[in-house]
C-alpha cells in the first residue's frame, strides 16, 4: 500500500440510541480507499446497526461519518449512489432471470440501456453465467447466487462495496472462489467494508475491527492484533476480547 | 442403535436431494452432518423426524419406524430447525411453557435439563421472542426442544451465522447434553466444528462421502499440504495457480495452501518460481490437513 493513504470512509463519534440503549456507542475511524476492512463483532455488538448508517439508511444520533466523500447525515442520497451493498439475505429476485436481475438493478443504478447491456454481457461473460442467464435465480445454487449478487452491487462501479457476512453457509470451495473475486476487485481500487464470522476470512483483510458491545475494541491488521494479544489466529483474538467483556 | 438409516434416496420433481444414505449413531454420540448448503441435510432432518417420506429405504429413530410410528417418534425427538421455530410474538416464558404443554409436560418437570442454558436468558424471560438476539434466540430454541426430555436430539444447522463466541458456548452445551445421555444429530457448514463430534459424515449433493471420527478423517489424508505465505498473497494465489506441478491452491486464513501434483515435489523450485514473480519474504512450510482440506479434496 501507498505511505500516504487516501480516507474513503471517516468516521468520528458515530452513536445510535433506540430509546435507552445504545446501540452504536462513538466510534471512530477511517478506511483507506482500494483496503480491504473487516468489521467484526458478536452478535449483538452493534455492527449492523453502525453499518446502516454507514450506507445512508439509519440517521445516527450523533456524532458524523463521510463515506465516499458525503455526509451520511446530509447527503444519504449520494451516499447511497456511490456504494454497493450486498448482504446476507441476497438482494437479488428470486422470480427474476440472471439477466433481468442485471438489467433490474443496472436501471435502479441509473446505468443507461446501452450500458445495462454491456455490462449484462460482460458479466455473464466474466461469471461464465452463459449456460444460466436465462435461469431464475431462485433457482441456482447459493454459491452462484452470491456471486451474482456481488457482481450486482458492482454494476454502477461504486468506490465502496459493502459485504454483510457474504459468504454464509456456502461450501469451502465456493468460499474461497468468493474471496478470490474480492480480491480481484480490492486490487482493481475498490474499498471492500466486510463483516464475517469466519474468523479465517478475518486473515485475509487489510484490517479488521473487532466491535464489543458497541464500542470498537480493536482495530489493527491481522498479524498485530495476534501480536498484541500473543495468540496464533483472529479466532483467538476474537474469543479473548469478548470474553474479557464477562 | 439411536438412529438407523438404511438406503434413504428422496427425490422432489427433478431434484435428488439424497442418494441412497446409509448411517448408524450410537446412544449418547454427538454426530455431525457436515457439508454446505444444499447438501441435502435438512431434508435428512426431515425425514428423521417424520415430516417427509423418504422415496426408498427406511430408517428407525429411538428404535421407532420412521414411517410406522410417527406418534412415539415425535414423543422421543427434539428437533431445532435451522430457521427458528420460536413463535415471535409470544415471550421467552410463554414459548416454553407452549412447547412444554404440547408434549403434555411442564417446565418444572425437567427443568434440570435445561437449567444451566435457561438461566442465561432467564432475566429476559418476559422479552417476546422477536425482539431477541441470534444467540438469545438459539438459546431458547434449544430449551424449547429439550422440554420434553427427548432421547435424541436433531439440531439444523444451529450455529449458522452465530459469532465465534457464541458458536463456542454451544458447543460446550451439546457436550453437557451428550453427559446426560442425549444423542445428538448437528449439522453445519463449519468444518471447524467437526473436530467437535465424536464421529462426522461428510455429505455433499445428497451423498454422504464418507463416515468416520474427525480424527481417523484427517490423519487418513494422504497428500501432502504446504502452507505457503509472500508480502502478496492476492498475487500469490494468481501465481501459484500457474504454477505448472500444482494440484490445488486454497486460501487459508494467513496462508495459502498447496498442494503439488507430484510425490517428488521440490519446495526450492517453487521458491525460485515464486521469487522471479517478484515475491518476497517467501515461506513455504509443510502443515497437517483439517477437515476443510479434506472436504475440498473429495
Amino acid at each position: 500500500m501507498e505511505s500516504v493513504q487516501e480516507k474513503i470512509i471517516i468516521v468520528e463519534n458515530l452513536t445510535k440510541q433506540f430509546g435507552d440503549f445504545t446501540a452504536v456507542k462513538g466510534i471512530s475511524f477511517d478506511v483507506h480507499k482500494g483496503e480491504i476492512f473487516g468489521f467484526l463483532g458478536a452478535n449483538g455488538a452493534g455492527k449492523t446497526t453502525a453499518m446502516k448508517m454507514l450506507i445512508g439508511i439509519s440517521h445516527p444520533t450523533s456524532g458524523q461519518a463521510n463515506v465516499a466523500g458525503f455526509d451520511v447525515q446530509n447527503q444519504s442520497e449520494e451516499v447511497k449512489r456511490n456504494i454497493g451493498y450486498m448482504s446476507q439475505k441476497f438482494s437479488m429476485y428470486d422470480d427474476l432471470t440472471v439477466e433481468e436481475n442485471i438489467t433490474f438493478f443496472g436501471g435502479i443504478y441509473g446505468l443507461s440501456r446501452k450500458q445495462i447491456k454491456i455490462k449484462t454481457n460482460q458479466l455473464i461473460e466474466e461469471l461464465q453465467l452463459g449456460n444460466i442467464a436465462k435461469t431464475k435465480v431462485g433457482d441456482l445454487p447459493l454459491g452462484w447466487k452470491q456471486k451474482l449478487a456481488f457482481s450486482v452491487a458492482l454494476l454502477h462501479e461504486p468506490k465502496i462495496v459493502f459485504l454483510d457476512e457474504p459468504t454464509g453457509g456456502v461450501d469451502p470451495i465456493t468460499r474461497r472462489q468468493f474471496w478470490e473475486l474480492i480480491y480481484a476487485e480490492a486490487h482493481k481500487g475498490t474499498t471492500i467494508f466486510v463483516t464475517t464470522h469466519y474468523m479465517d476470512e478475518a486473515e485475509y483483510c487489510n484490517r479488521v475491527s473487532i466491535m464489543v458491545d458497541g464500542v470498537i475494541e480493536a482495530l489493527d491488521t491481522p498479524k498485530k492484533l495476534k501480536e498484541q494479544f500473543q495468540v496464533n489466529s483472529m479466532n483467538e483474538v476474537f474469543l479473548k476480547l469478548a470474553r474479557n467483556i464477562e | 442403535m439411536s438412529i438407523s438409516v438404511q438406503n434413504i434416496s428422496k427425490k422432489y420433481k427433478n431434484v435428488q436431494a439424497l442418494q441412497n444414505i446409509t448411517f448408524e449413531v450410537q446412544e449418547g454420540e454427538l454426530f455431525g452432518l457436515i457439508g454446505p448448503d444444499g447438501a441435502g441435510k435438512t431434508t435428512l432432518f426431515r425425514l428423521l423426524t417424520t415430516l417427509l417420506l423418504p422415496n426408498e429405504g427406511s430408517a428407525s429413530v429411538a428404535n421407532y419406524d420412521i414411517v410406522k410410528q410417527v406418534k412415539e417418534i415425535r414423543n422421543s425427538v427434539g428437533y431445532m430447525p435451522g430457521k427458528f421455530s420460536l413463535y415471535q410474538d409470544l415471550t421467552i416464558e410463554e414459548n416454553l411453557t407452549f412447547f412444554a404443554t404440547i408434549f403434555g409436560t411442564t417446565i418444572e418437570e425437567n427443568y434440570d435439563l435445561i437449567e444451566d442454558i435457561y438461566v442465561q436468558i432467564e432475566p429476559f424471560k418476559n422479552r417476546r421472542a422477536g425482539a431477541l438476539s441470534g444467540g438469545m434466540k438459539q438459546k431458547l430454541a434449544l430449551c424449547c426442544a429439550l422440554i420434553h426430555k427427548p432421547k435424541v436430539l436433531f439440531l439444523d444447522e444451529p450455529t449458522t451465522g452465530v459469532d465465534p463466541v457464541s458458536r463456542k458456548e454451544f458447543w460446550e452445551m451439546l457436550k453437557r447434553l451428550k453427559q446426560k445421555g442425549i444423542t445428538i444429530l448437528v449439522s453445519t457448514p463449519y468444518m471447524d466444528e467437526a473436530s467437535l463430534c465424536d464421529r462426522i459424515a461428510l455429505i455433499q449433493k445428497g451423498k454422504i462421502l464418507k463416515i468416520d471420527t474427525p480424527d481417523t478423517i484427517v490423519k487418513a489424508y494422504d497428500k501432502t499440504i504446504y502452507e505457503v505465505a509472500s508480502n502478496q498473497m492476492h498475487q500469490l494465489i494468481l501465481d501459484l495457480k500457474h504454477f505448472s506441478s500444482q494440484y490445488s491452491v486454497f486460501a487459508f486464513g494467513e496462508f495459502i495452501h498447496y498442494i503439488d501434483k507430484n510425490d517428488t515435489f521440490d519446495t526450492a523450485a517453487l521458491r525460485t518460481y515464486l521469487q522471479e514473480k517478484g515475491h518476497q519474504n517467501i515461506s513455504i512450510q509443510k502443515t497437517t490437513a483439517t477437515i476443510e482440506d479434506v472436504f475440498m479434496d473429495l
